[in-house]
């Protein structure tokens, strides 16, 4: 890059926040996604305050340089990898909560801030923010915004975006706009709050996040339900909510993820379960928490289930989830690599899909674990393999493909929770097709007319 | 080939993480520096580099490496179980091997390699230091008067002009011994908290064990494993496997979970490929226990010969002590059994004070960044004293309370067990008359 251009980027942020040096281009070469290329910025800069961030997009602008606006770098997309190298954007000193409003129940917060404080924060006032995905305690607000993220809480409480109010975006010209506002009706214009959120930083950089915030549940029960049918677990979860009961936790783990999990962690899984279930109600008033308690162990009881733990205590549901959280850490130990997806179906189909994955990892000769959020349809197929395996490699990217194909034919979507980033941009048109990918385009083309915002995710080849 | 002479084990390490990321959340020193270099999994993408051939044992890559405690903090959190600290402490010796030593590191490293040497040195230095340091007023220490590779804002203990392996008998006999134990000092104790050597002593006295206090003993060679001069850590290794292994002890005590871990885990690595040592290292290394550990659980606390001791405590976890030697409870229930000690958990107590041995030598103001919330959780439990069970961070945390003006007394936990088994006496004492 232009000597020049770093120096000028060294006048505006101060020498300690512009990194040049190899070493450090190298740690900013990824991010959490497996099987991605890793491509080397050119520089990396750390702004204190968005006066800074304006004049970077300016220089940026002028020069026709990319920037690549990145939080904790914890995604699971490849969105914050620089593979058009240019400028990477670190948020991090940007990390203030800005407002606590408890009477109309939002938070001001800037991107940088990490997920969990603004939990810890908002705790005092007897509210929640419910997004909660599994990096909860490492990724950034704006990060999660931009990747629309989900967690374990999706089919009750909704995703990122049901909870973003407004937001500040420093355009790609420099300009400064904010959106949205903290009140709870707002249909003035276009919804760009809703655009610029899970955008990926390809459409501005975003320095200033609204949010709603519900008060916290007071009760809540825990289960885990084991099944030696997956038509059972299915028929359970499809029952459950036709039965009106909305769980806040409703997640599956298939037999490979099962055997996996009790290996790793020995907590008593029956390794020859098809399905285990964990489910989680949640509420404000003890007895419809408790009522519905009871409705889901009985449908449990109705379709099958060959056994039910409830968890009596915190102690006895941490173990229960704990089952839950070693299902991706377990898979990983198997082989070297772990690719993760999070292809996503209505939640009807969540039988048909397990079995649909079963058969591609048959049919590839692969070993895919999947678990997932089955009450909001997002599954994580789990494919276990090796980079340095080329031959096994091709196989895993057809199966890929085909996960994906399957999906959307069962009306479902690319990505439930991780956003498209690189990882999926190539399949956006089969969900899309030309024309719908053609309308994001042009959104892209009008607001960075020089695709110097993150370029290359979402759509190739920008 | 150990993991100090190949990187071959550290490649099955680095084979695990899957770059999440959740060292972030933990890394003290990510914590304060936010950037990707500083933090686990960044370090592991630089050291696969080198392994690649993308990168060269650069100067930029030995700083990386040299940025981080080895408090393990990453190791706990991971969800893939890496033991990071052992990625790094193996790229540390292939990098000393690639690109040499630091003169001066040579030259410290050398001298800590010949005990009798290092001791007049130490000895010498406590006598000179007056004209080195300037005393500090409230503190128990001195600032240094030339900066001889130390910060200028750091205070340093004094050294003591007669060092507790001087001060002791090699044997220290009991009436009716119920076990016979192997004192290993450190060298903290050995020259700088010398009250907290003896209150051991004192207290396994009173337990009615014969303590053996090898003459012959030196540093445990942690600081040398942690700059990755593994030619001269092996060569410490051997003669501590030589000098315990003589003795007919059923117990070696060590007061310091950097000390223990470096006997019990740290020479096991580097002895892997001398079978004759390895066994040997192995038969010390299932004798070594922390002296918390082995008066709780071994001998048995009797309340019965405890007095009053009249201060509101709180206590530090060493991350060595607690992470690498799994000694967490045994500090808390002796504090707790003590009549009349109000103990107070601190939040985060087992974070890095940000010592970790000589880091805070080579990367002072970090170190210090890195206190500030240390400093902070101690404030906030209103304290009148804090108690850890390590003499480096002992020193870490009385130079970080100089810096943020918090004066208070320090201890290690035995030493606050001896004052009450003292009390007791007095009591006895007094009804006595």
């Amino acid at each position: 890059m232009d000597k020049n251009i770093i120096s000028t980027l060294m006048t505006i942020l101060g020498k300690e926040n512009v990194l040049t040096s190899k070493e450090d281009m190298i740690t900013y070469s990824f991010d959490a996604t497996a099987d991605m290329p890793s491509e080397k910025p050119d520089v990396v800069v750390t702004p204190d305050n968005k006066e800074q961030i304006i004049e970077i997009v300016k220089l940026a602008n002028e020069k026709k340089i990319p920037i690549i606006t990145r939080g904790s770098g914890t995604n699971l997309s490849g969105g914050t990898i620089p593979i058009n190298k240019g400028i990477v954007l670190s948020m991090l000193k940007l990390n203030k909560i800005l407002e606590i409003d408890a009477e109309n129940m939002t938070a001001s917060v800037e991107p940088g801030l990490i997920i969990q404080k603004l939990n810890d924060a908002i705790a005092p006032y007897g509210l929640i923010y419910p997004p909660d995905p599994g990096t909860v305690t490492t990724a950034t607000m704006g990060g999660s915004v931009s990747e629309c993220s989900g967690g374990l809480r999706g089919l009750k409480y909704g995703v990122t975006k049901d909870y973003v109010m407004g937001l500040e975006v420093i355009m790609a010209n420099g300009d400064i706009i904010r959106t949205g506002g903290k009140t709870v009706k707002n249909v003035s214009g276009y919804d760009l709050t809703k655009l610029f959120t899970g955008a990926e930083g390809t459409l501005g950089i975003i320095t200033q996040i609204i949010v709603k915030l519900i008060p916290a549940p007071q009760y809540r029960r825990s289960m885990l339900a084991i099944f030696d049918n997956l038509d059972k677990a299915g028929k359970t979860i499809a029952e459950i909510i036709s039965n009106k009961v909305i769980p806040a936790t409703l997640e599956i783990m298939d037999n490979v993820t099962i055997r996996t999990v009790e290996n790793y962690a020995k907590i008593g899984l029956p390794t020859d379960a098809e399905a285990v279930l964990i489910l989680e109600v949640d509420g404000a008033i003890e007895q419809v928490v408790l009522q519905e308690f009871e409705t889901v162990k009985k449908i449990c009881k109705e379709n099958g289930a060959v056994d039910i733990k409830l968890a009596q205590s915190d102690a006895e549901r941490d173990s229960i989830f704990a089952a839950r959280r070693a299902a991706l850490p377990a898979l990983a130990q198997v082989k070297p690599t772990t690719v993760l997806e999070d292809a996503t179906v209505p939640r009807s189909k969540i039988p048909e899909m397990l079995k649909a994955l079963k058969e591609i990892a048959e049919k590839y000769d692969l070993q895919i674990g999947t678990f997932g959020h089955a009450g909001d349809g997002n599954l994580h197929p789990t494919i276990l393999t090796d980079e340095s395996n080329k031959e096994e490699m091709e196989r895993v990217h057809k199966a890929v493909d085909e996960i994906f194909k399957v999906a959307l034919e069962l009306g479902g979507t690319l990505s439930g929770e991780h956003g498209i980033g690189i990882a999926k941009a190539k399949f956006m048109e089969w969900e899309f097709g030309k024309e719908g990918v053609a309308v994001m385009k042009k959104i892209k083309d009008a607001l960075d007319p020089d695709s110097i915002l993150n370029p290359g995710k979402i759509f190739r080849g920008n | 080939m150990t993991m100090y002479d190949s990187l071959d084990k550290a490649k099955a390490e680095i084979a695990k993480c899957m770059k999440c990321g959740n060292c972030q959340e933990v890394c003290p020193i990510y914590l304060e520096e936010k950037k990707e270099g500083a933090v686990a999994r960044g370090k592991i993408k630089l050291v696969e580099a080198v392994l690649k051939g993308d990168l060269e044992y650069t100067d930029g890559f030995a700083d990386k490496l040299a940025l981080c405690l080895t408090c393990k903090a990453c190791n706990a959190k991971c969800p893939c179980g890496v033991k990071v600290d052992e990625i790094i402490l193996s790229t540390r010796s292939a990098i000393v091997k690639n690109k040499g030593l630091h003169p001066l590191k040579k030259f410290v490293f050398g001298t800590l390699k010949r005990p009798g040497l290092f001791n007049f040195g130490l000895k010498t230095g406590s006598v000179f230091q007056g004209l080195v340091f300037k005393k500090h007023k409230a503190l128990n220490g001195a600032y240094p008067r030339f900066p001889f590779g130390l910060d200028m804002r750091r205070i340093v203990p004094p050294l003591s002009s007669s060092p507790l392996r001087d001060q002791l008998p090699e044997i220290i006999k009991v009436e009716k011994p119920v076990k016979r134990a192997a004192f290993f000092t450190g060298c903290t104790m050995n020259y700088i908290y010398i009250d907290a050597g003896k209150a051991i002593v004192d207290v396994l006295k009173r337990n009615n064990i014969e303590v053996i206090i090898p003459k012959e003993q030196h540093c445990c060679s942690m600081p040398i494993i942690a700059h990755g001069d593994s030619i001269t850590a092996k060569e410490m290794a051997k003669s501590h496997v030589e000098i315990f292994s003589k003795l007919d002890v059923d117990v070696i005590i060590t007061a310091c979970g950097s000390c223990g871990t470096t006997f019990n885990k740290h020479y096991l690595e580097l002895l892997e490929d001398d079978q004759e040592y390895y066994q040997k290292a192995q038969a010390i290394g299932t004798k070594i226990m922390d002296i918390s550990d082995f008066i709780l659980k071994e001998i048995g606390l009797d309340k019965s010969k405890l007095g009053p001791v009249n201060l509101k405590v709180t206590y530090h976890d060493p991350c060595h002590l607690n992470r690498g030697m799994g000694v967490k409870d045994s500090p808390r229930e002796i504090l707790k059994a003590i009549p009349g000690l109000e103990f107070i958990e601190m939040q985060n107590a087992d974070r890095c004070c940000g010592g970790a041995g000589s880091f805070s030598l080579t990367h002072y103001d970090l170190a210090m960044d890195i206190h500030k919330h240390k400093a902070d959780a101690i404030n906030a439990t209103k304290a009148d004293a804090v108690v850890t069970g390590c003499g480096s961070c002992i020193m870490q945390l009385s130079d970080g309370m100089n810096r943020y003006n918090l004066d208070l007394p320090m201890y290690h936990t035995i030493e606050i067990l001896a004052k009450a088994y003292a009390a007791k006496d007095q009591l006895d004492k007094t009804d006595a008359n």
